[in-house]
Order: structure tokens, then sequence, then C-alpha cells
């Protein structure tokens, strides 16, 4: 077998979307649902940032689709004025491959969680990145399991204290960009539930891109894992450990005094005052190495945390090939069920 | 008796005149007996017989050369009437090797005619399946019509001049033992040569050594004195008009290009491969010009998955797999019959539990395709009865999960999924017309959409594909309010809601069970589902042939049964039902209808013989006689 190009143009990941006559708001995209999310969960805040946010895609709000799997984020889209399925458990990223294959002309969003995606999904999901699907991806990481009460998670940290786990949990977590990346995504990105502008940025981003993009939202859970990110919501603690990085600019945060360097085959911080500023390493989304050992920053404990858009790079979609593979079979032989049904070889009784 | 090859000049030419012949094939994995038993099967059916066929094969690849766990075995049967099945026993058996010869031996009756490629008789072969002695030397084998032939040798000789080394040579033996099979049966040729060219299009030499290698094994039969006797079989008097042979396999996938063109729907299927489905991934990749995208998937429920994301968005989601993929489909099972979208799940049964039997037939996933999810989650349930009828099966399936928005498992089997029969070729302008209609208006109050209103006949809640402007809706797994479809934890909603969706598939239309019963006077009923119908309603034939009456209905639709099922059980002082699992029907059936059904079960993976079912139903019909 040999492969084919299929020689398809590069597209937007919204191209072939339609878009709305007359100008939307955020309150057409809230749904008649009453909203049933724990007071003070980070959900309320992505919920509002994705309502506020799609009204400047100019969509037609009904070629707009959310897939959720199971958890407390799987409940988002039925506070969406849009259409949506509320799947089951982990398998969202499936179903919604098999939706964006049929209907080229959807925006297909995925909304799911830590345990969801990266636990009893997390097949889909590599496969998913893997193909390429023009899917967003929303993963909320709270770091644990709310809506069972409170169970570690595939995030959660070494030694975790929960229900299931008196002693501490025994697993070691999952660094979900990194996973992302090596499952060869084509996009990955990280954003903080508590940062409005910079989750929106990074689902733009996301939205424009066509194939599958992995956002990261890091979540709190007021209930079993409250604080989880508080050092990264505290100014002067953000400061130090957030390190947002942008396409072509280099790569320095707490208002210029560190910067990203390189070490060895990985990435540094340093005080930025100490390195020459050709030493700063510039941020390429096109690079995955450098996508790689920016994820490999991040450390469980927060310490630093990179967030933006780690890697975007063009790559043909899975849905956009399938696609294409049956047009040009329909060009090049007529579809004609007599003779298909006759075969090459019959014979008459008369 | 056994005759020696000699080197006589040509036979005298006495011709037989028979109604059918069984043969069996039977050789190493790699002796490529598949493929010639495909190939007699094609000459059969250009010769206008009927025939059936049952291919018999290990599970594994290439099992180690020369054992029992190798043999490979592909049985025909041909006749000048319509038949039922692959045949119980071979009339005639071609022995490849000692292991094909050990394996299958006990199935050949005394008399039966046996031909052996002698060349595979060494010392050493012999040992690997506990020979002891060589059979074809001794007297062990007197009872049958031994013909020894050293087909390797021969091959490897007309294939001298060819500039073919030994061993490639050497492999074109199975052309030669079915050029011989085919004189003797006074078949036609040209298909054979034809096929051949085309199908080693790219390697002519080794498409020339095989068409040499057939040539040789038919004037081999023809120019030597060891066989006094050929054989014809007269073309059968089917029904008017135009046959094809078909698998169950293909017919299937046939069925479901048929149902996207009748629907105006593309299709999707998201599949995993899994033995002995994967052959309709195979086949309906092969057709994407009719609108048809195939995703293999990463495994079994993200197939199942994006089949019905893709039906949630307006396709037609088929997805195809083994018993074992369905136990994993199970969860999104559920969620189409709670989501109520059309959902196609095609479940190609094998010897089970866990991973079985897997290139083995068997019934025993009914009861897993009835009941086999959380809560009460009802699913329709199609089998179809033979290989071809596997086409209308799919096309009665894709019918009511479209009509009625629901999940349809369609339950074929390892027997017919492999096995092939002449099909008569439908006609497509007769085809059902399955066109289906999206909900564009609101139907609620105020302008709002109900996505779980319901069509007052059939049930079915109205199919609103994203992308309808106005219709915006969330569906999910979540126990949903009449009508509205919100969440609902209301108690009695719950009630109301898992009792309506029971009804909605126990009110599905469907046809009503016809009885076989040409006396009109059988007491006794015999009553089966799926592929078992071949060797029923040949044990039926046989039984009426004794003069005992006796009655068959097969059902083709086991969720919901027909509505005249229960009228018809209590007409029969007696009903019986095969099956190919412990009792699963007679289980439903007793549960159902009160009826004292008389279970015959076997799980060999194999089909149910003629025969015995025949001792089976003359006993019980005997016993209600006297």
């Amino acid at each position: 077998m040999t492969a084919t190009d299929l020689g398809l143009p590069g597209l937007g990941g919204l191209d072939g979307v339609p878009t709305a006559l007359e100008p939307q708001k955020a309150k057409d995209y809230k749904s008649d649902q009453e909203v049933r999310w724990c007071p003070g969960c980070g959900d309320y805040v992505v919920l509002n940032a994705v309502q506020s946010f799609l009204p400047t895609l100019g969509l037609k709000r009904e070629n707009i689709v959310f897939v959720s799997g199971i958890g407390c984020s799987s409940r988002f889209p039925y506070y969406m004025n849009t259409y949506g399925m509320h799947s089951i458990h982990g398998r969202a990223p499936a179903i919604a491959t098999g939706l964006a294959v049929a209907r080229p002309d959807l925006s297909v969003w995925v909304v799911t969680g830590d345990g969801d995606a990266l636990s009893i999904g997390g097949n889909h999901l590599i496969h998913t990145l893997r193909r390429n699907v023009n899917l967003k991806i929303l993963l909320f990481n709270n770091r644990i399991y709310g809506l069972t009460k409170g169970q570690y998670s595939p995030t959660s940290e070494e030694g975790k204290i929960t229900k299931s786990t008196p002693l501490g949990s025994l697993d070691h977590p999952f660094n979900p960009v990194s996973l992302a990346l090596g499952a060869e995504a084509s996009f990955v990105g990280r954003a903080v539930d508590s940062d409005r502008a910079g989750l929106t940025e990074v689902l733009r981003q996301a939205a424009e891109h066509r194939g599958s993009a992995l956002v990261e939202i890091y979540q709190n859970c007021p209930i079993f894992n409250d604080g989880a990110f508080d050092v990264l919501k505290d100014a002067d603690e953000a400061a130090r450990r957030i390190i947002n990085v942008v396409d072509g600019q280099p790569i320095t945060f707490g208002n210029g005094e560190y910067a990203v360097v390189r070490d060895g085959f990985g990435l540094g911080v340093a005080k930025a005052s100490e390195v020459a500023a050709s030493d700063v390493v510039v941020h390429d989304a096109s690079d995955l190495n450098l996508a790689f050992a920016l994820s490999r920053l991040s450390t469980q404990d927060l310490e630093h945390t990179v967030t933006g858009v780690f890697r975007n790079v063009a790559r043909t979609t899975y849905d956009d090939a399938a696609r294409a593979q049956v047009e040009a079979a329909k060009s090049a032989k007529a579809a004609d069920l007599e003779s298909l049904l006759r075969g090459k070889d019959t014979w008459t009784v008369v | 008796m056994t005759t020696d090859v000699g080197n006589g000049a040509a036979p005298g030419g006495e011709v037989r005149k028979l109604d059918r012949v069984v043969i069996r094939f039977a050789g190493d994995s790699g002796d490529g007996m598949q493929l010639t038993g495909d190939r007699f099967t094609s000459e059969a059916a250009a010769f206008g017989n009927d025939l059936a066929t049952l291919p018999n094969f290990p599970a594994e690849i290439r099992a180690p050369q020369g054992t029992l766990p190798g043999v490979s075995s592909f049985q025909l049967h041909f006749a000048d009437y319509d038949i039922l099945t692959p045949g119980d026993r071979p009339d005639v058996l071609v022995a490849m090797n000692p292991a094909a010869l050990k394996a299958n031996i006990g199935d050949l009756p005394k008399g039966g005619m046996l031909i052996v490629n002698t060349d595979e008789f060494t010392k050493r072969n012999l040992v690997k399946v506990g020979y002891d002695a060589n059979p074809l030397e001794d007297t062990s084998l007197e009872a049958y019509q031994v013909h020894k032939v050293a087909m390797a040798t021969l091959t490897i000789g007309a294939l001298e001049n060819t500039g073919l080394g030994k061993k490639d040579a050497e492999r074109a033996k199975n052309m030669f033992a079915l050029g011989l099979l085919s004189w003797m049966y006074h078949r036609p040729t040209e298909g054979t040569e034809r096929f051949l060219r085309e199908k080693f299009a790219k390697k002519p030499d080794i498409a020339e050594a095989n068409v040499l290698a057939f040539r040789a094994g038919w004037n081999y039969g023809e120019t030597t004195e060891s066989f006094a006797v050929t054989y014809e079989v007269a073309p059968a008097k089917l029904n008017q008009g135009t046959y094809r042979q078909i698998t169950g396999n293909t017919a299937l996938a046939y069925g479901i290009v048929a149902a996207g063109r009748q629907s105006g729907l593309p299709i999707v299927l998201g599949t995993y491969p899994i033995t002995p489905a994967s052959d309709i991934l195979h086949e309906l990749s092969k057709h994407k010009n009719f609108g048809i995208t195939t995703l293999q998937a990463e495994d079994e429920i993200a197939g199942i998955g994006a089949a019905l994301g893709a039906s949630y968005g307006g396709a037609l989601g088929v997805t195809s797999t083994s018993g074992p993929g369905i136990a994993l489909k199970s969860e999104t099972i559920g969620l189409a019959v709670m989501t109520e979208l059309p959902l196609v799940v095609i479940d190609v049964q094998r010897g089970g539990p866990s991973t079985g039997l897997p290139t083995k037939t068997e019934q025993a996933d009914l009861l897993q395709a009835m009941f086999g999810r959380n809560g009460e989650s009802p699913v329709p349930i199609v089998a179809p009865q033979s290989p071809a009828d596997c086409f209308d099966a799919a096309l009665d399936a894709v019918r009511i999960a479209l009509e009625y928005r629901t999940p349809v498992l369609l339950l074929s089997d390892g027997a017919i999924a492999n096995g092939s029969e002449p099909w008569l070729i439908p006609d497509v302008a007769d085809l059902p017309d399955l066109t289906v209609e999206f909900a564009t208006e609101p139907n609620g109050p105020d302008g709002t959409f109900w996505p779980y209103l319901r069509d007052p006949e059939t049930l079915a809640r109205p199919w609103a594909v994203p992308g309808t402007p106005g219709l915006q809706h969330r569906i999910g797994g979540l126990e949903k309010a009449d009508g509205n479809g919100n969440i609902s934890y209301d108690p009695a909603n719950h009630d109301h809601m898992v009792r309506l969706r029971q009804r909605k598939i126990d009110g599905i239309r469907v046809p009503d069970v016809v009885v076989d019963d040409p006396s009109g006077t059988a007491k006794v009923l015999v009553v089966g589902w799926g592929s078992s119908y071949g060797p029923i309603g040949a044990a039926a034939r046989r039984v009426r042939k004794l003069g005992l009456p006796v009655a068959h209905a097969h059902l083709r639709h086991l969720n919901p049964f027909p509505k005249n099922l229960g009228e018809v059980l209590s007409r029969y002082e007696r009903v019986v039902v095969p099956e190919m699992n412990l009792g699963q029907l007679a289980l439903l059936l007793r549960a159902e209808y009160l009826v004292d059904a008389i279970s015959y079960t076997k799980v060999q993976g194999l089909p149910f013989k003629a025969e015995e079912l025949q001792d089976v139903l003359a006993e019980v019909i005997k016993g209600v006689s006297e």
C-alpha cells in the first residue's frame, strides 16, 4: 500500500461552519437549564468564559455542538444553548469523532475532566489526538474525582489522602500536556480557570486551529480539592510561577524578572538579569521538542506552570481526509448498486 | 479397496449421474484449502447447481505445519435440487497431509472416496500426528475407496519447464487437486483459469504455474486409469432469475450499502477488527463511492461511539463485531437506547465465552443481545437464516433502526458469515423505501422544541440533527422527562419512561412467522432461529419422507417476537427448539408463552447435522403419535 496525498488545502478550524447573520451576545448561549454545580466551582468561570467567547466567533449557534463524557464538567452541554450530547464516561472523543467525520459544517467541542479524559477515556483521547480530528477538547483538570465525591484522579499528586486512599495514593500522575504532545497532538494549550483573558486567548487559537486542539484548564473543586491551584491565583506567587508563552516571543515571566533558558536537552529557569538576552528561549509553537521541554517545566507542585499555546501546527485532519477519500471514490466510480449486487459471475435460471 | 496409480490410457469413461455430492478439501493452513474450496464453489455456481459451503479453519493464521491444530478444511455441498445445508458428511474427502486425514477421516462414511496426497506421508509427518504406521500402507483405510496421488511430485513435474523453483512449484498442488476434482465432476474450467490470471496479475509466472497445475490435475484424471468413473450433477431447478454465489458477510455488507441508497443517508461504519466479522469492514471499505465512510477505531467502544456520533449527526451509524466486542459496546448500546438514535449493531457470533472459539460458530449471544445491558434496555433483534438472507436481514435491521430510532442488534454467526450459497439477485427497483424525515420545526409549546415528543403510532422521537435552526437541544444518558427531554429524577417519570421505551420496542412491526407444514397434520413444531435454518429444514424434509409430519417455524425477529407466535406455539402438542447454545431461545419462549418447549442443544462450534436433528424430531413425533 502506498500513502495517498490527498492534496487538501490549508483550512481554518471553522471553515465550512456557517456564520450567523446577527451579532450574538453571551446570553444567547445560555440555555434555560439551571446550572447545578457547587457554589464556587471553577466550572462556572469556564462556562462564563466560553459563553462570552463564542459570540466572537460569529457562528450559527445550531452549528455548534458540545459533547461531553461523565463527571462534573460533563454537565456543561446542558447549560449551552447549542446542540449537545452528555454521553458516557470517557467516550466523548469517540462519539465526537463520528459526528465530526459525518458533518464538516459543525464546530464540535468536547468537554471532559481529568478522570474522564485521562483515566477511563485515556485510549480515546490519545487516538483522537493522533488522528487529528477537527475537535476542540476542553480538559477541566481539578486533580480529583468530584461527582463520585472525592477519590484521587490520574492527575492527583502522589500520596494524596482521599476517601479511597486513606493512607495516601500510590499512583504517579500524568502531565496532560506531555501526554498530548506524546500522542502527536497538533495543538496543545493550557489555561487557569481564573485567568479569563488567558483562557479566552487559548480558546480563540484552538477554535481557529483545524484539527484536534487539547486545552487543559486548571479548575478548582471547592468541595473535594479546594485550593489546588491557589498558588497560581495569588498575585505574588503567580508572578514567579506562571510562564505564559506566546509564539515568536522570548519566554520571560514575573514582569521580566525571570527567563526560560536552555539546560542540557531541556529547559531551565534563570534570572533574566543573569543571562544574555540571546540565551532567552524564543517560543516556537511549531517546535515539538521545545513544546515538550516546556511541558516538563510544569511540575506537579506548580513550582512553575506554563500556560498559553505549547504547540500549534497544521496537519491533515482525519475527518477532512476521510471525506476526501469518499469524494474521490465517488468521482472515480459511479455508485451503481445493481452492478455491485450482480458482481462478476452470475448464471440465469429460465 | 485401494487403487494404485498407474500410467494407463484414458479410461472407458463411465459417467454416473448423481443428484448431490459433498466434497471436503482438507489440508494444512498453508495449503490453500479455502481458496481451493472457493474455486470449486464458483465452478458449481457457474454450472448452475444449488450449493452450500462450510469453511472450517483454525484461529491461528499458520499453526505449526503438518499438525492437527493446523488443519483447515472447506466443505461444499452441490446438487441438482434446492439444498439447505453444507452436508453432514463428505462423499469425497481430499486429504493433503496425514494431519488432514486424521482430523477428517472420522466424518467419511464407509465406502466414501478418499483422495490422498501421498507426498506428505513421510515418517516425520506421520509421527507428528501420532500415526505409528502409515495408514496408506496398512489395512486401516480399507473401508474407503482410496486414491493415492503424489500431488506434489506431479505438480512439480508439470511445472518443470516454467523455471519456477521446487518450493514455489509445490505450492500450486492445491490447484492440481482442484483440477482433478473438476475433471471428476465435469466442472467448467474457464472461470478458474480467468480467476487465477486475475488474482496473480502482478505475478504472471505464478499465475501460469497455477493454471498449469490446475490443468495437470485435470489431465491426470483424464489420462490415468485410476478413476474409472466420473460424475455428473445436473444444474438445479431453482426459481427463475439471475443468481450469483455469495457469503453471509458479503451479503450483509451489500445489505448495508443498499440501505444507504434506500434511505438516502450517508453510512458511517465505526468498527474494530475481530474474527469472524472483519470481512464486513473489508467489504464496506471497498464501496466508499456509495457514500460510505469506514472508520477503524482504536477499540470496540470507540467504533460504536463513532457510529453513534455519526447517527446523531444524521448519518446511518453502523458497527460490526462479534460477541466479545458486544460486551465492550454494551454501555454505548445503552446510550443509544436512552438517546433513541438509530444504530445498527452487527454481531457475527462465534464460540464463547471470552475469546472462546474465534473461527467456529455458535448462537450463544442471544441473551446477551436481549439483556446484556444495565437497566431496562430493550433492543430489537434480527437474525438472518442463511448466507444470502443476510442481505434482507440487514435491510430489515436498518428499517427498524430508522423508523423507531433505536439501536438494532443483527445476529449473524460464523457459519453463515463464511458459508456461501446461490443468491437470487434482487431487482434494485424492488428494494424497500427506507427514507426518513428529520425534524425541521419546533413541536413544543411557545415555539420550543421537545426532543422526546413521540410519534403516536411508532412512539419514535423526532430526529433533529445539529445544524437545524431553532431545534437546539441536549440529549444524553441521564433519564429524560417525558416530552421535553430535560433531565428528570422524578420517580413516576422514570417508571413511565422505562415502560414507554419498552412499549416502543414491543410495538415494532414485524411480519408474522410462517409455518412450513406441507401435510397440515403435524402435531410437532420445530422452532429455530438464525443459521440453524438449513439443518432444521433438511431434517424436517427427511422425517416427512419417513411419513412423519412435522411443522417448522423459523424466527427472524427475536425481539419483538412476531405477534402470531403465541398462537402458533399453542397449536402443537410438542415444540422442539434446536439451538447452538444451552437453550436461550427455549428460555425466552418458555418465559413469554409458558410453552413446555423441548430444548435440543449442541455447542461444538459446528452447525447441526441434518441427520442428528432428524433423529431428534423422529423420536419426538413418534412419542406424540403413540
